[in-house]
């Protein structure tokens, strides 16, 4: 599928610029060119789908489903959980969403599965994902970022937190439900692109400087030099690439084609995995967001039981993938 | 004809409000506009995402940034 891709980075590469075939420079060159014409043409096809899908699960919407199941706890762990995959989140609705979900009577611990999984499983991340590591990979990452955002949300439901919520959420009375139009089929179409195109055009930058770093990586660094210290067998590695990925936020965009070249030099891929997924569900912004609706007690435990939970499943997948 | 944006002041409410002054501007309607940044007064309008976007207390427009030919359409509704 990709063919074209690289007989066009060779063309240019070698041929326009004229730099030899076995050189350092031409293949880190190469590399380059051919890596981020095939990611950004994945990151458009991906970013479209999940929007588009996305389109048809706005937050409302969602939380009535929540609402309908907040019977059967275990059940709405879950859903929330999987509708974190497929309602349009940013970090600046984090609070609306979070009031509009609690007034609903949706009980904390299913609200907080839904903010863990919204953010974790996100277009862009997925997109890289599967650019650069593969569908394994971005599937294991999926399921990960659920099992945490299922798992933590029941133990944050289970520690009884709600009077560390902040008191006016429970005392907002929400104006009866106003019904949202929703947009014809051929809005959503093209809805999506138009917030496609701006998505792309927010991260590119981000995205070619991640990729020519690893480019630069590629050319000179042998694989498997970085195995000594961050391989399977250092045991600290999964804790400290969690607590550097977590102020690292908003910028998968950059941080995963870098990943993606540190695993090739030899970090572990459960390593890599959870540096991810630090970076992408626990955001800076997005906890000073929060901090209006919860009080600091509550936002403290939400980050520890994600970033635990996080840590876990560093460590789960570098005993399991050899 | 009152409209409000409800946003919390992040970029895409921004782009939302200039969308609406210039929607108003060149359907030449009589429209005052107003800001709602105010978290609790979003929520009571039942909106979750946000920019959104209401038009005589109704909401029309939730989480998205409509374009000046989208206002204009709803202006004119």
């Amino acid at each position: 599928m990709f063919t074209p891709i690289q007989i066009f980075a060779d063309w240019l590469v070698y041929n326009i610029f004229g730099i030899a075939q076995d050189s350092k420079l031409g293949s880190a060159l190469n590399f380059f060119v051919f890596d981020s014409i095939k990611i950004f043409i994945l990151l458009l096809i991906i970013i479209y789908a999940i929007t588009f899908l996305r389109s048809f699960f706005p937050p409302e919407k969602t939380r009535k489903i929540l609402a309908k199941n907040k019977g059967n706890i275990f059940i709405g762990h879950i859903l929330a959980a999987l509708l974190g995959i497929v309602t349009p989140f940013c970090s600046c609705s984090a609070v609306p969403l979070f009031i509009g979900f609690v007034e609903a009577g949706i009980p904390l611990g299913v609200t907080f599965s839904y903010l863990i999984a919204a953010p974790m499983v996100n277009e862009v991340a997925l997109g890289l994902l599967y650019g650069l590591f593969g569908w394994k990979i971005a599937l294991i990452y999926i399921a990960s970022g659920e099992m945490i955002a299922i798992v933590g949300g029941i133990i944050l439901g289970k520690m009884k937190l709600e009077k560390y919520v902040e008191g006016y959420v429970y005392k907002m009375n929400v104006k009866a439900d106003q019904d949202i139009p929703d947009p014809s089929m051929k809005e959503k179409l093209l809805d999506s692109w138009v917030f496609t195109w701006d998505l792309i055009k927010k991260i590119w930058i981000y995205v070619i400087i991640g990729i020519a770093i690893g480019g630069v990586m590629h050319g000179w660094i042998p694989a498997g030099a970085l195995a000594e210290y961050a391989g399977k067998d250092n045991p600290f590695a999964v804790l400290i690439a969690v607590l550097i990925g977590i102020p690292l936020y908003s910028n998968a965009a950059g941080v995963i084609p870098l990943v993606s070249e540190l695993t090739r030099a030899g970090v572990a891929t459960g390593t890599a995995l959870s540096f991810m997924m630090a970076v992408t569900a626990l955001s800076l912004p997005e906890m000073i967001l929060l901090r209006r609706v919860l009080k600091p007690k509550l936002l403290a435990i939400f980050i520890t039981i994600v970033g635990l939970g996080i840590v876990f499943t560093g460590y789960l997948f570098n005993f399991i993938i050899a | 004809m009152i409209i409000k944006i409800l946003g919390t002041g992040c970029k895409r409410c921004k782009a939302l409000e200039q969308n609406v002054r210039e929607a108003i501007s060149s359907a030449q309607v009589n429209a005052t506009v107003e800001k709602v940044e105010d978290i609790p007064s979003i929520v009571r309008y039942g909106v979750m995402s946000t920019p959104a976007l209401t038009i005589d207390e109704k909401v029309v427009s939730a989480g998205k940034v409509l374009s000046v030919d989208e206002v204009v359409g709803l202006l004119k509704k």
